[in-house]
């Protein structure tokens, strides 16, 4: 056979990425859809935590066990999405000593290194943590960008020979003589180049095998094909402050419980989170007394947390999965092991398999197992690589460097860019002779940006994802009109006008779970300049009323305002009339 | 000894500057208390008075959205009468370096996002390039600064259906700076004219922008053409390129704005008032329902001011003359009372530019601007408020920030002084 074998990859999450990358290096034709841009389910509504699998030494060993062991793997391939900021499990004196002890014991039983600070000592690591804590064990915990991630595993996909399609979703699974033999897709309005078909287009894609990495939402694909994937999606919140009040992971040392964890991530620190069951992974309540319970909880850890400013707050799913017939009642209880759902073996439809459970720190262990499947399936025999080879951007990288020199930057600035490109820093940030600061909250420069575009189109919620700008203090107040206008000349005005709303309503949705103190004032400010000084919220442009240009001031005439007179000439040496409906069309005018 | 004046003034914005030129026009002896940068720098140097109410408009006259406003604006409390005295006060103040006094009607001017909105006065450097007057418009952009793409903006006017062509270009800066430079370091460039390949910064930029002009009768840059000497880089750029120069009004840092607070404090030494900045007013002293005594926070001790009168003119919640957590919104000098929703949710609208509660918040004035309890009393005879810690005004959605400031600033100011002068 010289034709190698197709597979269809269902999501575009940290899963599916990271199969389709693992499948794409073995040699397979593999075409990866996704219904939303990469991310867009809950690889992109996570805290960042890279797992030492501390959190798990006591509940669920196993999962504690590949988590330290994909810890080693994320650090060594995909070093430019982790910081390894270490992390610890704080005892308070309410806190029970015997959980404490089986904790440290658990680490030990899982390999994962664990050693106890006394108070003093832990607050030496973390100077902020409450006065009266016990004592804390030390562990390998990090953050991880599953942005950057996601989109490296799709750049390596690609790399290898992948066909990566967003905006794309599967509408039906194709089922001929009891075998699933493909998937139906409707692509949507996107853009970009991970998008082939047009809007509203109905595209067949015929596969020797399907892999169901949904997460969340595998009992919709499960449903398309008739079969029954008994996911239970749990939603958590969690709340962005402004600045690293802790630089190391900070967890609650006890059983379980919500709130119990603050993530550094970048400039900022995320508190999470919550674990309650919803029916539908995309339409669930987003409640003020969560964000409350973040705050009011984690402060019993770190005091200033009560009076601190936060930024946003978002919410995320888990796709949280058991066997049938084991019946736990509370999501916390659930394993957070991942599981192979082989449709064959279990309700007798051959060709395809979901993947569900599972977590963002043993997402590429979960690829391998489920490629190892697939290859075993197609009869491929190839060795998994991607343990060892390093992700596009981690290939070799040193953040020593002098930016000034190297890209003509201030050194806090070159400094951030080269962190989140990786060793992919010279290629993008001197692909521009003049390479201004785009957001200055993140650091953001137009070439990081314009590297971004090259994937995200006119998404600009995709080039946030990818590149941090807009997601710091100011949450677009100062470069969301920026972001858009980098769009121009290649998209024309009303594409950026349409790309910068939808950002900046995006941007508005999570920044309402931070409105009060210092962010209900930057709220305030960013509405000020967007809708006072910029007029968008009544833009002539696109509110639908025609402007009466003669009744307005024409300036004063004794001044040298204006060159020709009255408004009336205007009118009539000027073209157009303010009567003129078809606005779009007035772009005529300035061309001639 | 505490520090004695008739009329003391909080605040360090254009309410404040209004208040204290109000307040010293009636023979009284004034204080002006600033305690850091006023918001002047965010924003776009523009006066607005009034251009919408619940989405009509653009008004071209803005007194004749009055009525419609909510019986609660505190343009009902000023008056149209009020709205006049603090523009007549404005155009005293900043003389001949803003235009549209000439008139009642309300100018177009554009805006760096490429919009246009209706104002009631308009910087000198900004008048050539109203959207309400004609000539065709070129403008130019600089490939150094995100904040304003000229291209964009040309053809988000032409989308507008603006009476006049527009095109816009984008030209390299003479001098190039390092990649993350701010504008203020093009300002500079331009101010002292400096030495660059092929000449000075403004002969080449006005020799790159006479490449590209066709026939346009105008030419708009954004507002950084100089800060000290801006009126001669406009002239020599005019000259050279035959047509007139203006400027298009920016976010911040907003060089406009700065100027604006300059010549709002250059007004005030004039006119005799007093000034200590760079403290906060942190607490009071009062009896018999009368403040007696301002409490500053001077870092290592507490300085009293005393004056017979007071004006509040701290700002809203941009200004942090309005303070919040997640429970309330308070105002944090002398506690008044400021009415929300208990709901934090119910501060804003799930819309970005929806009608948002916290856009109204502030206290509530009685007829001659005091600040009222719960149970409609003013808290103290002797305390008015004015600007944007006034309630009831959605000032982003109307274009009336300035103009509330102008009016409340204004009546504030009047009837503190009569009443010291008393």
């Amino acid at each position: 056979m010289n034709k190698s074998p197709s597979v269809l990859v269902i999501g575009g999450g940290s899963t599916g990425t990271g199969i389709a990358r693992d499948l794409a290096m073995r040699g397979l034709d593999v075409t990866l859809v996704e219904k939303g841009n990469l991310t867009h389910g809950t690889t992109g509504r996570m805290h960042g935590l890279l797992h030492s699998g501390g959190r798990y030494a006591v509940s669920d060993q196993p999962s504690a066990k590949e988590c330290i062991v994909e810890n080693r793997v994320l650090r060594r391939i995909a070093g430019h999405c982790v910081e390894m900021t270490g992390g610890l499990f704080v005892q308070r004196p309410e806190d029970d000593d015997e959980y404490f002890e089986k904790k440290l014991e658990g680490c030990r039983e899982c390999g994962i290194p664990a050693e106890v600070l006394s108070a003093e000592e832990a607050r030496e690591v973390e100077p902020y943590l409450a006065k009266d804590i016990k004592r804390a064990i030390k562990v390998p915990d990090g953050a991880i960008d599953p942005f950057r991630l996601c989109v490296a595993n799709a750049a390596s996909a690609i790399e290898h020979g992948a066909r990566i399609e967003t905006h794309s979703e599967v509408t039906d699974v194709l089922i001929e003589d009891g075998e699933v033999v493909g998937v139906e897709v409707t692509h949507k309005t996107g853009s970009g180049p991970y998008v082939h078909g047009n809007p509203g287009e109905v595209e067949e894609i015929r596969a020797d095998y399907v892999v169901n990495a949904t997460g969340a939402w595998a009992g919709q694909i499960g449903d398309l094909a008739g079969v029954d994937v008994e996911v239970r999606p749990s939603k958590g919140v969690m709340t962005i402050m402004n600045t690293r009040q802790v630089d190391t992971v900070v967890n609650r040392c006890r059983p379980k419980g919500d709130a119990d964890i603050i993530v550094p991530h970048e400039t900022t620190c995320i508190l999470g989170t919550t674990d309650e069951e919803v029916e539908d992974p995309e339409d669930y309540p987003e409640e003020g007394w969560e964000v409350d319970l973040m705050i009011d909880t984690l402060s019993e850890l770190v005091p200033m947390l009560k009076d601190a400013r936060t930024i946003r707050s978002f919410w995320g799913v888990r796709p949280l999965y058991e066997p049938p017939g084991t019946g736990t009642e509370d999501p916390t209880d659930i394993t957070r092991e991942f599981f192979l759902l082989d449709h064959e073996s279990r309700d007798e439809l051959p060709g395809m398999t979901s993947i569900v459970g599972g977590k963002l720190t043993t997402y590429r262990m979960m690829a391998e197992k489920i490629s190892d499947h697939v290859c075993e399936k197609l009869d491929v025999d190839a060795e998994c690589r991607t343990a060892d080879e390093p992700l596009p951007g981690s290939e070799d990288f040193s953040v020593l460097r002098d930016y000034m020199d190297d890209f003509n930057l201030r050194s806090p600035i070159g400094r951030r860019s080269v962190q989140r490109l990786g060793s992919r820093a010279d290629e993008v940030l001197n692909s521009l002779d003049t390479n201004p600061v785009v957001c200055e909250c993140e650091a953001v420069t137009r070439a990081e940006i314009q590297d971004s575009l090259k994937s995200a189109g006119t998404d600009l919620n995709s080039v946030r994802i990818q590149t941090r700008a807009s997601m710091g203090n100011c949450q677009g107040a100062m470069c969301c009109h920026r972001m858009a206008n980098e769009l121009a000349p290649e998209y024309d005005e009303a594409t950026v006008r349409a790309s910068l709303d939808d950002l900046y309503q995006e941007r508005w949705k999570g920044e309402r779970h931070a409105m009060w103190g210092e962010q209900l004032s930057q709220a305030a400010l960013k509405h000020m300049l967007h809708a006072t000084t910029m007029n968008r919220d009544e833009d002539p442009a696109t509110v639908d009323t025609d402007v009466d240009f003669g009744a307005f001031d024409s300036g004063s005439p004794s001044e040298g305002g204006s060159t020709s007179g009255t408004t009336s000439d205007a009118v009539a040496d000027g073209g157009q009339t303010p009567q003129d409906d078809t606005r779009t069309t007035g772009g005529s005018n300035g061309d001639n | 000894m505490a520090i004695t004046d008739d009329v003391l003034v909080i605040g360090g914005g254009i309410a404040a500057c209004t208040a204290a030129l109000s307040a010293a026009e009636t023979g009284a002896r004034v204080r002006l208390l600033a305690h850091k940068k006023s918001t002047l720098r965010q924003a776009s140097g523009l006066v607005d008075v009034l251009g919408y109410v619940d989405g009509d408009g653009p008004f071209s006259d803005p007194y004749a959205g009055l009525d419609s406003l909510p019986e609660d604006h505190p343009y009902h409390i000023a008056g149209e009468d009020g709205i006049r005295e603090g523009l007549r006060i404005f155009d005293e103040a900043v003389g001949d370096a803003y235009q549209g006094g000439h008139t009642d009607a309300n100018a177009l001017v554009m805006t760096h996002g490429g919009t246009m909105k209706p104002t009631a006065r308009y910087p000198e450097s900004v008048a050539p390039g109203l959207t309400s007057s004609s000539g065709d418009m070129l403008l130019v952009g600089f490939e150094g600064l995100t904040d304003f793409d000229a291209p964009v903006a040309a053809d988000h006017l032409t989308a507008a259906g603006v009476p006049f062509d527009v095109r816009g270009v984008t030209v390299g800066f003479p001098k190039s700076f390092r990649s993350d430079a701010k504008v203020t370091r093009f300002a500079k460039a331009l101010d002292r004219d400096e030495s660059v390949a092929g000449g000075t910064v403004r002969s080449v930029l006005a020799d790159a922008v006479a490449a590209e002009l066709d026939g346009e009768t105008r030419v708009g840059f954004p507002a950084m053409l100089g800060d000290d000497h801006d009126e001669d880089v406009r002239d020599e750029l005019a000259d050279r390129l035959g047509v007139p120069v203006f400027e298009v009004p920016t976010g911040p840092p907003s060089l406009l704005g700065l100027k604006l607070e300059d010549m709002l404090f250059d007004a005030l030494d004039e006119a005799g008032v007093r000034i200590s900045s760079g403290n906060p007013a942190v607490d009071f002293e009062a009896a018999d329902g009368r403040i007696e005594t301002v409490l500053v926070d001077q870092k290592s001790r507490m300085t009293p001011y005393e004056a017979d009168q007071i004006v509040l003119a701290t700002g809203g919640l941009v200004g942090k003359g309005l303070d919040s957590d997640r429970e309330h919104v308070t105002e944090p000098v002398f506690d008044c009372y400021v009415p929300h929703p208990e709901d934090r949710y119910e501060w804003s609208d799930p819309e970005a530019f929806g009608n948002h509660a916290f856009a109204r918040f502030g206290v509530v004035p009685d007829d001659e601007l005091r600040p009222t309890a719960e149970d409609g009393e003013p808290h103290f005879e002797n305390l008015r408020a004015a600007g944007g810690v006034v309630g009831g005004a959605d000032v982003a959605r109307e274009k009336s920030a300035s103009g509330v400031s102008l009016a409340t600033g204004a009546v504030a100011g009047r009837l503190a002084g009569e009443e010291a002068s008393q």
